[in-house]
């Protein structure tokens, strides 16, 4: 075969496998994005079941569901072949996702609204278990030696693109329309998952056209191909042990590094930060934009000098950087710093009353908004109670919210966030490759999967939920949730630093 | 490099228990039924330490093959493993 359609080939390979596994992860990820509207519409407040419901379908989807993917679609993809096995969990993934946002609301037809949805949201976790190891496996097969790394890291930057896609639609939809028109029982959140269905279709069409990884078919035609792979994989002690040292050694790191740089740190511009919806969105969007490229150039580098200490490295910045950058990010948005400058408008909203029904007191929220010179600005909003029997007024505590930051201080935030996503690309960038080399053929689609998905969904789907954890037993430090992933990836810093080897290993096909 | 890989081994055999055992508490110190919170929700300390359990397990074992020297040399080739 000549250099230039083999080239060709493997272009189309990259691109058929990464667009693919970007949707896989936008369906994934706009669902936890529309969160709060779903919960709405699905499981509403009051209800204990429909509570569990979106307790299972929140949690379980990512920690239970993906991991058990990986095993399920793990095992089709070493028996039956890559293509096939992650042809199917594109159009799983494709299809519930599209179909979630058919389900009508609770209002319409109650319970099995929730139950319907949860089940849909389990088939998604089940997919994305069963795509990432079939579209890294597929890759690396097709990759020429010493360019697996550089050729497996397209493949590594899907998660980020499909996340960006997932922020930039939701924002088009959101700004486009009212937020009731955007919250309604058939309203805009739902655009998202409509238009998951169209890019599902042209990925299905692209994936269909490809062949059989070339090392798959040849053990296939040889007859060698595993019967058992689960059992090969974890009850075979010489690669349970490897398979034991990829998830504690790199992947457990890699999980938490990559969830606290890309939804930590989105969480805490919006929720400690207290940055307007729009900023902390963009601020994303800039930086993952900006920060993208590196999972191609760690990747290439992890070619020419080997994958461990590229990871390591990532970890190691970011186990001695969080701190100090989401300590700035507080202090930046501190506003009692913003009040030295002057204030160009000082706009206080005509105070808003309703009556409470039953005791028929009356709420009186106050709304201020200050802009400053810089361009800086918040909402201050304060809500008091007026006691019917008493006349007494009880004053509400003064919250700010929606701050908007100053254009300097936005770049600098925008700066500090691709920092902590530059992490994120030393550490996932060399992964997949890195996964691939470490299993034979045979097994390589389950081994590698079930690693990836505990890392990920597990350690690094943790990341929310053991912040809050520690946030309430921890009142008094506001950082106080970054020690976990700080503890996870230095944990895995010293396993992966003793245990691994930064041997390239150049012969995947055995 | 070899000993402290196999020293470390003891490092992760005990760590295992240790993570089984501060879930466990942290699961009986925060389950609040009258609570709002996530971390106040029993279903989801559940998931978490049915998950954990297998994973804190795994980690044992890994420190046990480091004590047993099975990390001394990483194998290279398919034919390592399956020696």
């Amino acid at each position: 075969m000549s250099k230039k359609s083999e080239r060709n080939i493997v272009t189309r390979v990259i691109a058929a496998s990464s667009l693919g596994t970007m949707i896989e992860w936008y369906d994934f990820y706009i669902f936890g994005m529309l969160a709060k509207t779903i919960s709405t519409e699905f499981f509403p407040e009051g209800n204990a079941t429909a509570a569990l419901l979106s307790t299972l379908a929140i949690f379980a989807a990512g920690f239970i569901v993906r991991p058990f993917g990986a095993l399920v679609f793990g095992r089709l993809g070493d028996i039956f072949g890559r293509k096939s096995t992650f042809l199917l969990t594109l159009v799983l993934m494709g299809g519930s996702t599209f179909l979630i946002g058919l389900v009508p609301g609770y209002k319409t037809i109650g319970m099995a609204a929730p139950l319907i949805v949860l089940f849909l949201r389990l088939v998604q976790g089940l997919a994305l278990g069963g795509e990432y190891g079939g579209a890294a496996t597929y890759v690396a097969e097709h990759a020429p030696v010493h360019r697996r790394g550089y050729f497996t890291s397209w493949i590594q930057t899907t998660a980020t693109l499909g996340l960006f896609l997932a922020l930039g639609v939701i924002m088009l939809v959101k700004l486009n329309m009212s937020e009731t028109a955007f919250n309604s029982e058939w309203g805009g959140w739902r655009y998202p998952f409509w238009f998951s269905i169209l890019l599902v279709g042209v990925s299905v069409y692209i994936r269909m056209k490809m062949e059989e990884s070339p090392l798959f078919s040849k053990l296939k035609s040889e007859g060698k191909t595993a019967k058992n792979p689960l059992k090969e994989s974890f009850s075979h002690k010489a690669n349970f042990k490897m398979v034991l040292l990829a998830l504690f050694g790199a992947v457990m790191g890699q999980g938490v590094v990559w969830y606290t740089g890309q939804f930590y740190a989105q969480s805490f511009l919006e929720t400690k930060a207290l940055l307007n919806f729009e900023q902390s969105r963009t601020i994303m969007l800039w930086a993952i934009l900006f920060a993208t490229p590196f999972f191609i150039f760690f990747g290439w580098l992890s070619d020419k000098i080997g994958r461990k200490w590229i990871m390591l490295l990532g970890m190691l910045i970011a186990i001695i950087t969080y701190r100090p950058i989401f300590s700035y990010f507080l202090e930046e948005s501190d506003v009692s710093a913003w009040q030295q400058e002057a204030i160009v408008s000082d706009k206080v909203e005509t105070p808003v009353k309703q009556v409470l029904p039953g005791s028929g007191d009356t709420l009186v929220t106050s709304v201020q908004t200050i802009k400053f010179t810089s361009g800086a600005g918040y909402t201050q909003q304060q809500v008091d109670t007026i006691r019917t029997a008493s006349q007494e007024v009880i004053n509400g505590k003064s919250v700010i919210k929606d701050k908007v930051l100053s254009l300097g201080r936005y770049w600098k935030f925008v700066a500090l966030v691709f920092c902590l996503i530059l992490y994120v690309t030393m550490v996932y960038g060399p992964i997949a490759a890195f996964l691939v080399e470490l299993f034979p053929v045979r097994i390589r689609y389950t081994s590698m999967s079930l690693p990836y998905h505990i890392g990920n969904g597990v350690f690094g789907g943790l990341v929310p939920f053991i912040g809050v954890l520690l946030q309430t037993t921890f009142i008094s430090d506001p950082l106080v949730g970054l020690w976990y992933p700080i503890a996870v990836a230095a944990l895995c810093f010293v396993i992966g630093a003793v245990y691994l080897d930064n041997k390239i290993d150049e012969n995947v096909n055995d | 490099m070899n000993l402290i890989k196999k020293m470390l081994g003891i490092v992760w055999l005990l760590l295992g228990p240790a993570v089984i055992y501060f879930l466990t508490a942290g699961a009986v110190q925060n389950i609040d039924p009258s609570g709002t919170k996530d971390i106040n929700n029993p279903v989801i300390w559940i998931i978490i330490i049915a998950i954990f359990v297998p994973i804190a397990i795994g980690l044992m074992i890994f420190g046990w093959y480091a004590l047993k020297d099975e990390y001394k040399k990483l194998p290279h080739t398919s034919e390592d493993l399956r020696s």
